[in-house]
């Protein structure tokens, strides 16, 4: 995995897989993100005023 | 330049002075660049067994009394299903060691060398603060606070401390498995109630026949794996009783909650049904000992006792949709 990775000085230099993969997680983690800020958004309607009372 | 292990060096104590030793033990490694999918993420949340919690904890929350706004109903499911996923990443993280020595578990991300434990660790607490802390701040902490214990029961409980230590740990550890539907009702009702236990009280006793007889066909695996199932400890025989006596309490259990008044006639039929199925293969299971029949009848009883489940559940939500969507019909 590692063998493909030719240091540049004191850079690591990502091989074209690594970066893709890297990419493809950058973009999965963004749109869970992008997925929860919509739910926290969508419950502010649901609940309007009452969003702020959370029952044990 | 990135030294690992540095941190981990033993440290030697010379004429009252702490010397490191880091300079003489240290290997230069270059950095461990991650080369693993989204899929293998994915992979690490179990998705088969996630997709039998998404189901079981619909219909925890369809079956519950009152009115769940769907967005609510969604998230509920959603950090449920999250939650159960975190809990397998959790698990995988842990038993690394033992996924390398099985057929069964052999292609996870880790064995694989994909994802390292460490990653999988991180992944899986992540999802875990995530998801319980969504629960509870969307819906209700009660609902959270029984997703948190749900996530540590199988974890702690039945990871770290039974599976492998003793032949019960799939019996007390199928508490975990059994808890979604309960999570899901407490999140509709902010409470719970004698159903959501009838349905913890199904999936508890399903939970031993369906693994023993995983078990007894993979138990090559678990022999090599040093994992004390059952059929390891006891003896295919005895594992084989332990099936039968298990799949009579289920099919008791099951069918309890008609006579009860808690669940209609229609679930009372199927579920008889449906349990006469499991016996007869358990019975079969019990009587078929050695050579390819044995093992036909143990990979029946396993692959019926999912359709058992999801069959079981599924009857108790066409019976809420049918009441539901029946007086806009007549």
């Amino acid at each position: 995995m590692d063998s493909n990775n030719k240091p540049d000085g004191d850079r690591i230099v990502l091989t074209e897989a690594q970066k893709k993969r890297r990419r493809e997680r950058s973009i999965a983690i963004a749109w869970a993100l992008g997925l929860m800020v919509l739910l926290f958004f969508a419950v502010t309607f649901v609940k309007g005023p009452g969003v702020l009372v959370r029952p044990m | 330049m990135n030294v690992r292990g540095a941190l981990d060096a033993p440290r030697t104590q010379q004429t009252g002075c702490v010397v490191s030793v880091v300079d003489q033990k240290a290997v230069e490694l270059p950095p461990r660049i991650s080369e693993a999918s989204v899929a293998d993420y994915f992979a690490l949340l179990k998705p088969r067994v996630m997709s039998l919690v998404i189901f079981t904890a619909l219909v925890g929350l369809m079956i519950a009394p009152g009115h769940v706004h769907p967005v609510l109903g969604f998230i509920s499911i959603l950090c449920i299903a999250v939650g159960a996923g975190a809990s397998g990443a959790l698990n995988m993280a842990l038993e690394g060691d033992i996924d390398v020595l099985m057929s069964r578990t052999a292609n996870r991300p880790i064995p694989r060398g994909r994802i390292t434990r460490g990653e999988a660790m991180g992944f899986g607490l992540t999802l875990s603060f995530f998801s319980v802390m969504t629960l509870g701040a969307l819906v209700n902490w009660y609902a959270g606070a029984l997703l948190a214990f749900t996530i540590f029961f199988y974890v702690v409980i039945y990871t770290m401390g039974l599976k492998r230590r003793t032949a019960q740990n799939i019996v007390i550890g199928g508490a975990s498995g059994a808890l979604p539907p309960v999570v899901a009702w407490a999140a509709a009702t902010g409470s719970l109630s004698v159903e959501p236990l009838l349905l913890f009280l199904i999936i508890f006793f399903w939970t031993p026949p369906h693994f023993w007889a995983l078990a007894l066909f993979r138990n090559d695996d678990y022999t090599r794996a040093g994992v004390p199932m059952l059929p390891v400890v006891a003896g295919p025989d005895a594992t084989r009783l332990q099936i039968l006596l298990y799949t009579i309490v289920l099919v008791a259990v099951a069918a309890a909650p008609w006579p009860l008044g808690y669940f209609d006639w229609i679930y009372g039929v199927t579920s008889l049904i449906l349990g006469a199925g499991m016996l007869v293969l358990a019975i079969n299971v019990y009587r078929h000992r050695t050579g390819s029949t044995a093992l036909r009848a143990t990979r029946r009883l396993f692959a019926f006792s999912i359709f058992y489940l999801f069959a079981l559940f599924a009857v108790l939500l066409l019976d809420v949709v049918a009441k539901a969507i029946a007086p806009l019909i007549w």
